[in-house]
């Protein structure tokens, strides 16, 4: 296996600190992360998904130490980030990081160039050519022509256009992103998910994203970890997390999701018994796609996966798919 | 368990309604028994704080190191009065005088900026600030100083508040900025702050004078000191208030420290910070009237003189050049904050397009600056343009006192024999152990014993160091002014609470009595009343009276609806629900304002020295002018122990009310 860019090994987040003696004990204290495991690979879009309060944001600010963890080690691509002095972790931000942000977090008083530039700024790299490469970024997000204005004078969506030129502006290894689309508008949100998407096939960037917004995971993840209470209930892929659900918890999830444009031919595929169909559709094709084909078929149709006959697809199976909410269909 | 804890509470309440006045009652009566000498803090048991800090202060200032090892404290002041020489000289040059660089009275080597320059300078940094309405302001308010023959005064005092107020905006930055960093230091640091904002004016010239030399330095340090405070909270404010993303997102792109503040947390805060720089401002200009006095020179100076040999219109006119000044300055650095905060795109591309305004007036100040050079006298404002109206003025004030000090005369002996006299001698002859028993019980019963402690102690310690006397005179003019400020001024906050008309005009009021320096409120109360107690005390009502306007209307307004309609409809009349239902809910808000009433009463104090009060605020202007450091600090401490037991009382009954509306 491949070494995980972000590495995070049993980290808690404690508030309220050391329990005081005879001050009623650690009653008071907050556990908002509580034993959180995951690695995450290089060029994934790692997804954290969890209601309000559920510690999301604590667990990205522990991967980037804006808060330091109670416990638990952390190594972001090779460096040991717990342990790391104020100086290393400087250097190790400046080499890999980004960030957007819930709320943007633009700076009002400068040009949305100049934001775009600013971390470039920091770097020491000179006005020209920071603006220059700042310049081709806000092309890329679909904002040329506003450079000389500044973030009051943009709309939330184009704020957050900003924000993520901004992020991308280093040119960083990974990408963290707290909620970037919960303060938008439906709409505007659709719009930038779909943005990102087409960012993301032209970049392949690690991402760290974070939703409240179970449909956002599964729209934009590769994988998705379910928080509840700090703690990470499962990790997996969407298709995984719908077809064997461990909690109940992430059952109430997944069982209000469109089912057919999540599940793959491979997954739903049974065993062929012996079956010789004569059409077949792509193990990785999406039930929607193939359902009508299916379904308009009299006989079993067969699921091709990387030039291997796998298994077949029933009509029956198909329908009670689509037409259940429960999980028990699938599984 | 509520039960109980109403009881109480009930309990509670009926034992401090009954228990206080009856004990003020026995502690006045019986007071009246004992014998005269225990009137006067008894002579033996003088503390002579006085003479500690006189030898601290010489030891500060001597010659030789306090340090073995180290250049003595004196070099650095040197050196730091000599770098405030120099800016106040270049600035008072540059605006007023002209510069002299040869010896002797001559004309100016090279001319002060021309005065038309610098009125279209202001005029149209108000335009740009803050549209037509401040241009115009700005323009007629500086015409208005220019013709009535006070230009070079205002300059004065105007290059003494630039620089005042760029140290004191720099200073204050840099300390609120580590302070925001450093937790200790924020620790250290807030309890000065909270005794630097009750100390008055005056107690800060003695020793500036004592460290840094008779001159413009020490009033300009002492001004620089007393405006940092709100320059210092307004900068912690202000960072503090930076969303926690936006610094978040500083630290992700990797900036340092210094980066961090300068780049991002610094320009976030800046909207805050302007804020800070107005109020500083202001604070500036009221400090630098009141050391004009020492000789600095400058329109304050001016009305001084002018009192002094009652040549009212000319104190007048001078007084209303302040006004203006005031306005101008207020309403301009008010502007600025408003604008820091909200950033325009401009389209224009180029250089020279982008920059065409600043540009050009570059080249206007070159030009005329170089007429200037050329013919010196187009620098100034001449002479013959001025058309003072002071004759008529002093004619108006001669009518005034032949026509109305009959009824004004009849006024003053009346109040002062049937209520200022009495109230004198009153608390002038208590044993000297009341007052700090009275304000210890008072605090036992609103808060505990730590505040009883403190209050005692504080006022016990102003009797020890032998200013029994004066600060028996502060409390009684300061309590009447308060009592009279309270008696006008919360009356006319509920007219503005229930009156949207009165509201917007005794907000005009208000703003404008707010902006003007403390000094200006003598002018027509002398012009009026000539000196003594009865003048004090109608300046301090005049300057104190707005905060209990402002609370009022405040409190009464915040005052939630529904429980004005919850009582209307159970059939009350309007008097009663003001009576039983608003004002009871907003006396949290008005004891606030009592105490800023306090405050504002006592800060006063320098002020009214001018007219001859015995107060504490004369010991400090006395000490000014024997240049006792010793005896000007003490004084000085004396005033903000007062104010803070003042403070703490007012605010300890606040918190008490507040509790008492919750529960019950
Ligand atoms: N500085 C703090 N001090 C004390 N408790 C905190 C602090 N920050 C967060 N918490 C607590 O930690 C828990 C997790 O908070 P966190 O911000 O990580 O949640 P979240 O999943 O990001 O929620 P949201 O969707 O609202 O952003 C919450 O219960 C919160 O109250
Ligand atoms: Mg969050």
């Amino acid at each position: 296996m491949v070494q995980p860019i972000i590495s995070c090994q049993d980290v808690w987040k404690v508030y309220g600190g050391v329990a005081k003696a005879g001050d009623g004990g650690a009653c008071s204290d907050v556990v908002a992360l509580r034993e959180a495991t995951l690695d995450i690979s290089e060029g994934e879009c790692f997804v954290i998904m969890g209601l309000s309060g559920s510690g999301k944001s604590t667990l990205v600010r522990c991967l980037t130490r804006l808060i330091d963890p109670s416990r638990g080690k952390i190594v972001v691509d090779g460096a040991d980030i717990t342990s790391a002095s104020e100086r290393d972790l400087t250097a190790i931000r400046r080499r890999t990081m980004g960030m957007v942000f819930q709320n943007f977090a633009l700076l009002p008083h400068l040009t949305v160039l100049d934001n775009v530039a600013f971390p470039l700024g920091i770097r020491g790299i000179e006005k020209k050519e920071r603006q220059d490469r700042a310049r081709v970024l806000l092309q890329t997000v679909g904002l040329s022509g506003r450079e000389n204005h500044y973030p009051s004078e943009l709309s939330g969506g184009q704020q957050q256009r900003v924000g993520i030129a901004r992020a991308l502006s280093c040119d960083p290894k990974i990408l963290f992103m707290d909620e970037p689309f919960s303060a938008l508008d439906p709409l505007l949100r659709r719009e930038l998910q779909d943005e990102f998407l087409r960012l993301r096939a032209k970049l392949r960037k690690t991402i760290v994203f974070i939703t409240h917004d179970f449909d956002e995971a599964i729209r934009l993840a590769d994988r998705i970890a379910i928080m509840k209470d700090g703690g990470i209930l499962q990790i997996g892929t969407p298709e995984e997390l719908i077809v064997h659900s461990k909690e109940p918890y992430v059952r109430e999830f997944t069982r209000h999701v469109d089912r057919s444009r999540v599940l793959t031919a491979k997954t739903i595929a049974q065993p062929a018994n012996g079956h010789a169909p004569t059409r077949y559709v792509d193990g990785d094709a999406l039930l929607y796609q193939f359902a009508n084909e299916v379904l308009s078929s009299n006989e079993p149709v067969g699921v091709r996966h990387q030039g291997a006959v796998i298994g077949v697809l029933n009509k029956n199976d198909v329908i009670s798919i689509l037409t259940s909410t429960d999980q028990k269909a699938v599984a | 368990m509520t039960e109980a804890v109403a009881t109480s509470v009930s309990l509670n309440t009926r034992w401090r309604a009954w228990a206080i006045p009856a004990v003020v009652v026995i502690l006045v009566c019986g007071s009246t028994l004992l014998p005269d000498a225990m009137k006067v803090y008894p002579k033996a048991w003088i503390v002579p704080f006085i003479d500690w800090f006189r030898e601290l202060m010489a030891w500060l200032t001597q010659d030789t190191p306090q340090i073995p090892g180290l250049p003595p404290i004196r070099e650095f002041t040197r050196a730091f009065a000599g770098g405030l020489n120099y800016l106040l000289d270049f600035f008072k040059s540059l605006f007023a005088t002209g510069f002299h660089f040869r010896p002797g009275d001559g004309p100016a080597d090279l001319p002060p900026l021309p005065w038309y320059l610098v009125i279209g300078l202001a005029a149209l940094s108000g335009w740009r600030l803050g549209g037509r309405k401040l241009a115009i302001i700005t323009f007629v308010g500086l015409l208005f100083i220019a013709f009535t023959g006070n230009w070079t005064s205002a300059m004065l005092t105007l290059a003494s508040v630039i620089v005042a107020a760029a140290v004191s905006a720099i200073a204050g930055v840099a300390i609120g900025a580590l302070a925001y960093r450093s937790k200790t230091f924020d620790r250290l640091l807030s309890p000065f702050l909270d005794l630097m904002q009750t100390v008055p004016v005056f107690a800060y010239l003695v020793p500036a004078l004592m460290l840094l030399g008779f001159g413009p330095a020490a009033a300009s340090a002492a001004t620089i000191i007393y405006a940092l405070p709100p320059m210092i909270r307004s900068t912690v404010l202000g960072l503090r208030r930076v969303p926690s993303e936006t610094s978040e997102f500083g630290r992700i792109a990797g900036c340092t420290p210094f980066q961090m503040m300068i780049k991002v947390l610094l320009p976030s805060a800046l909207p805050s910070i302007m804020l800070g720089i107005n109020q500083m401002t202001m604070m500036t200009l009221n400090m630098v009237i009141i050391a004009s006095m020492i000789g600095a020179g400058g329109l304050g100076y001016d009305v001084l003189t002018a009192l002094r040999r009652l040549d009212i219109g000319s104190g007048l006119e001078a007084g209303l050049a302040i006004v203006a000044l005031a306005v101008i300055l207020d309403r301009q650095s008010q502007a600025a904050a408003q604008r820091s905060g909200d950033h325009k795109h401009d389209e224009q591309a180029s250089f020279f397009m982008r920059h065409r305004v600043t540009l050009a007036l570059i080249a206007i100040t070159a030009v005329t600056y170089a007429i200037g050079l050329f013919e010196p006298a187009t620098a100034y404002f001449p002479h013959d343009f001025v058309f003072s109206a002071r004759a008529s003025l002093n004619e108006f004030a001669r009518w005034i006192a032949v026509n109305l000090s009959g009824p004004l005369n009849y006024i003053k002996t009346a109040f002062l024999w049937t209520v200022m006299i009495p109230t004198r001698n009153f608390i002038g002859g208590l044993p000297w152990f009341v007052p700090p028993l009275l304000v210890g019980i008072i605090g036992y019963a609103f808060s505990g014993f730590a505040l009883a402690l403190l209050s005692s102690v504080l006022v016990l310690s102003i009797f020890a160091a032998g200013l029994q006397e004066p600060a028996l005179n502060t409390i009684y003019l300061c309590g009447l002014g308060t009592i009279l400020s309270l008696l006008f001024g919360i009356p006319l906050g509920i007219w503005g609470a229930k009156s949207e008309r009165a509201h917007a005009v005794l907000g005009a009021i208000c703003d404008t009595l707010q902006t003007l320096p403390s000094f200006v409120y003598l002018i027509p109360v002398v012009m009026l009343f000539r000196v003594g107690d009865y003048s004090a005390l109608i300046a301090i009502v005049a300057f104190a009276i707005v905060p209990a306007i402002r609370y009022t209307d405040f409190g009464i307004r915040r005052v939630p609806k529904h429980y004005i309609e919850a009582s209307l409809m159970s059939g009350g009349t309007r008097e009663q629900v003001l009576r039983e239902v608003e004002l009871p809910l907003a006396v949290p808000e008005i004891l606030l304002g009592v105490s800023q009433t306090i405050m504002m009463a006592l800060s006063m104090l320098v002020i009214t020295a001018l007219v001859g009060t015995r107060d504490l605020g004369q010991e400090t202007y006395i000490a000014l002018a024997k240049a006792d450091a010793g005896r000007g600090i003490v004084a000085g401490l004396a005033i903000a122990f007062l104010a803070i037991v003042a403070d703490r009382l007012v605010s300890a009954w606040s918190h008490y009310r507040f509790r008492q509306l919750h529960l019950t």
